[in-house]
């Protein structure tokens, strides 16, 4: 036990020895956190929009000023001829462009029939889906107050049968895109630094060479492993508190369920993360290496777990793929517990799944752990 | 001259003996890029539900057929109470609850009017809203349907043009993401761990008093990681022509120019991170944390930047990624020539003739 607490100290004081670590471990977290939070957004807004109004009636300059009064919009400018828009839609300076056709108003009133046309710049094919739907809506309102203002005056209404739809969003009634991000963000951030600082923290022995000086001594082989990884999981936990504290002060985050069971899950997950970044040190020789191979699970894993897309949309092999990625669960109870109140019943699975993943890298990590060079 | 080949040598030899993470940068690109094209899409397919039908009549169950029909939705409950919606939220198993109220198909014969709520669980609120919009479209081709003997008059047919990419893949809009990112971890990160690591080692110190003057040091550590961008750079363009049928509509000359400018310029941020960092750890830390995520989230690899709050949008325009990501985005897939990009092209030449001075500045030969 004495043997531990030992190492454990060594391990704090080297830690808080670097001073060039302590603020990239402690404050930059913290701004990523906060600068992140605000940059992830799938929202789209201010759409630069443009228009050519070929018709210039007052029909249709009613249709321009409905997109100039949508909050999504932000009308730029009019351009004479569908070659200017063209070319400033290639420089990038606008992202969707209105036609409006000559006769506009004359085919809508005689003909009974006219349309538009709308350019949408689809390189960011998601953002330009949103775009289309946002546009649309707006051509539709604008027609149906015209169809109601010129049936009337000719006596052609008719009777609809409609069905109203009222759309009720739960935890999140705003749909405040940060409520959803900043858990997901947090998850992210514990993982990546007790990921990394563990991962390479032994390799650096190894490197530098003091591995073999501590590997002659009658230390043993799990006193070794838990007095290094104590600390990081320590780290952990802090950052976790710290994150939580910003995501209520500063985000105003609801934190709806129990904080103990969020730390509860948060050890054992941290576990995982810890037992992953041991294994990769017992197998790499360099710290370039380790950092690459963390690197490299790091992408995927986050990429897939349901942290910035949903995890539903992905294709059935890709769905099975996620049941081995433990930040997965860490996202999933994230939110569960902050936002919707999850009990500790609700995130059963998760727990018994991330325990039993923990036990496996951490069984392995220290069954390949060899105190010989 | 044959004093500096020897080393670039050296260094060619260091790279290619070290298997692992060679392994890991050809086949980073080549993963990242499939499961962009594959996996990962914002778009929702058999979404999970559940029905609360209050009035279980012709009307309702018409309506949830052509839900359950739909690509988008998968039904998997129906429940028979408001109670048991929030413990289904709860334990994640739907996404959203279908709450049609009582006497829902005779109030539309008798009043043209019956109501139905749309229950989503906003945790992720993108989903949530596009949920909603799904079933109120289908909702309304049904009620398009069955009013389809009442003539419209006066309408209004808008005509939409999907510029660049008409069938929105977004495949599109990653392969320019990735291949940013990874020119950037290969050249900056590498090389700011490559320098720092002699310098850790204490062999720095041995190639300081070596005859080779310290620009060569510097420049022979950097031309492997130039290749091995250039290489990176051209499997994720062949990746996206032959995998995903991307077409490339601009001058490829010109895309591989603008490619070596933003590559050297990756380059000279990871020399000035090494002149800052002692250690490799450090130098890890600042690439991947003050880097990575910069390029990965303000430079509108995922994220559109006219959305974010107007700080960040000032903020990206010091990323150069932004930049690189604008003039690759224009040449492979809106065709453009430098015409359009000169601009952008300068404001990297500057940022590099910067970022290459500073670190001359800061480069210390001795050590201390």
């Amino acid at each position: 036990m004495n043997i531990i607490k030992y190492i454990i100290q060594k391990e704090f004081r080297q830690i808080f020895r670097n001073k060039a670590m302590l603020p990239i471990i402690f404050v930059m977290p913290i701004i990523q956190l906060i600068i992140l939070s605000n940059a992830a957004t799938f929202e789209v807004k201010n759409i630069k929009f443009a228009y050519i109004d070929n018709d210039k009636t007052s029909f249709s300059r009613e249709l321009v000023e409905k997109f100039d009064a949508s909050n999504y919009f932000a009308v730029l400018t009019d351009f004479p001829s569908s070659k200017i828009a063209t070319s400033a839609m290639l420089n990038g300076k606008v992202d969707v462009v209105l036609e409006i056709p000559p006769n506009f108003e004359r085919n809508l009133l005689k003909e009974k029939k006219t349309d538009v046309s709308l350019t949408i710049n689809a390189i960011d094919g998601a953002a330009a889906g949103v775009e289309n739907v946002y546009a649309n809506q707006i051509v539709k309102q604008f027609n149906k107050k015209a169809q109601v203002r010129l049936m009337q005056a000719g006596n052609e209404m008719k009777k609809l049968q409609t069905i109203e739809t009222i759309p009720l969003f739960w935890y999140n009634e705003t749909l405040n895109y940060k409520t959803f991000m900043v858990p997901g963000i947090l998850v992210m951030l514990v993982t990546m630094i007790t990921l990394f600082l563990s991962g390479m923290n032994i390799v650096r022995e190894k490197e530098i060479g003091t591995l073999e000086q501590i590997n002659v001594t009658p230390i043993k082989k799990h006193h070794f492993i838990i007095g290094k990884l104590f600390p990081f999981l320590v780290l952990g936990l802090v950052l976790l508190t710290v994150g939580l504290i910003i995501a209520k002060l500063l985000f105003n985050i609801p934190i709806v369920g129990s904080i103990g069971l969020l730390y509860l899950y948060t050890v054992v997950y941290i576990l995982v993360v810890l037992g992953i970044g041991l294994f990769i040190s017992n197998f790499t020789d360099t710290q370039q290496q380790a950092m690459f191979i963390a690197w490299f699970f790091m992408v995927i894993f986050i990429l897939m777990s349901g942290l910035f897309t949903p995890i539903e949309s992905m294709p059935k092999w890709a769905q099975v793929l996620t049941e081995f990625n433990p930040i997965k669960y860490f996202v999933q109870v994230m939110r569960m517990v902050m936002l919707k109140g999850a009990g500790f019943t609700d995130i059963y699975p998760q727990l018994i799944k991330t325990f039993a993943y923990a036990v496996l890298m951490n069984g392995l990590a220290v069954f390949s752990y060899k105190k010989v060079s | 001259m044959k004093r500096f080949i020897g080393f670039i040598k050296k260094e060619f030899y260091h790279i290619s003996r070290d298997k692992r993470s060679l392994f890991i940068l050809f086949g980073m690109p080549i993963v990242q890029v499939l499961l962009f094209g594959f996996a990962i899409t914002n778009e929702i397919n058999k979404v999970d539900i559940a029905i609360l039908d209050h009035s279980k009549d012709a009307t309702t169950k018409e309506i949830i057929n052509r839900i359950a029909a739909s690509k988008y939705f998968s039904i998997k409950q129906f429940i028979h109470h408001e109670t048991a919606i929030e413990s289904a939220f709860k334990k994640g198993e739907v996404k959203a609850v279908l709450n049609f109220e009582k006497d829902f198909g005779k109030k539309m014969v008798t009043e043209d009017q019956a109501t139905v709520q749309i229950l989503a669980d906003a945790t992720d609120p993108n989903t949530a809203n596009t949920i909603s919009n799904y079933i109120r479209s289908i909702l309304q081709t049904y009620t398009a349907e069955v009013n389809k003997n009442i003539q419209l008059a006066y309408q209004i047919e808008p005509k939409t043009h999907l510029a660049y990419n008409p069938t929105l893949k977004s495949v599109y809009m990653f392969v320019p993401g990735v291949m940013t990112v990874i020119l950037m971890l290969v050249s900056a990160m590498m090389t700011s761990i490559s320098i720092t690591r002699e310098k850790e080692l204490g062999t720095m110190e041995v190639l300081l008093v070596s005859p080779l003057k310290p620009i060569q040091v510097i420049v022979g550590k950097v031309v492997p990681y130039v290749f091995l961008s250039i290489i990176n750079a051209i499997i994720i363009v062949v990746l996206g022509i032959f995998v995903f049928q991307m077409p490339i509509q601009g001058n490829l000359f010109l895309l591989a120019a603008e490619s070596v400018l933003f590559i050297i310029n990756a380059l000279s941020l990871g020399i000035l991170i090494s002149t800052i960092a002692a250690t490799q750890q450090t130098a890890m830390m600042v690439s991947l944390m003050g880097l990575m995520l910069p390029v990965i989230l303000l430079s509108g690899f995922i994220f559109p930047v006219s959305s974010m709050p107007t700080i960040l949008q000032i903020i990206s325009n010091i990323v150069p990624a932004k930049w690189f990501i604008i003039i690759i985005k224009g040449i492979m897939l809106k065709g453009v020539g430098l015409a359009y990009v000169w601009k952008e092209t300068l404001i990297l030449l500057g940022m590099t003739l910067f970022f290459i001075a500073l670190s001359v500045k800061k480069y210390k030969i001795r050590l201390e």
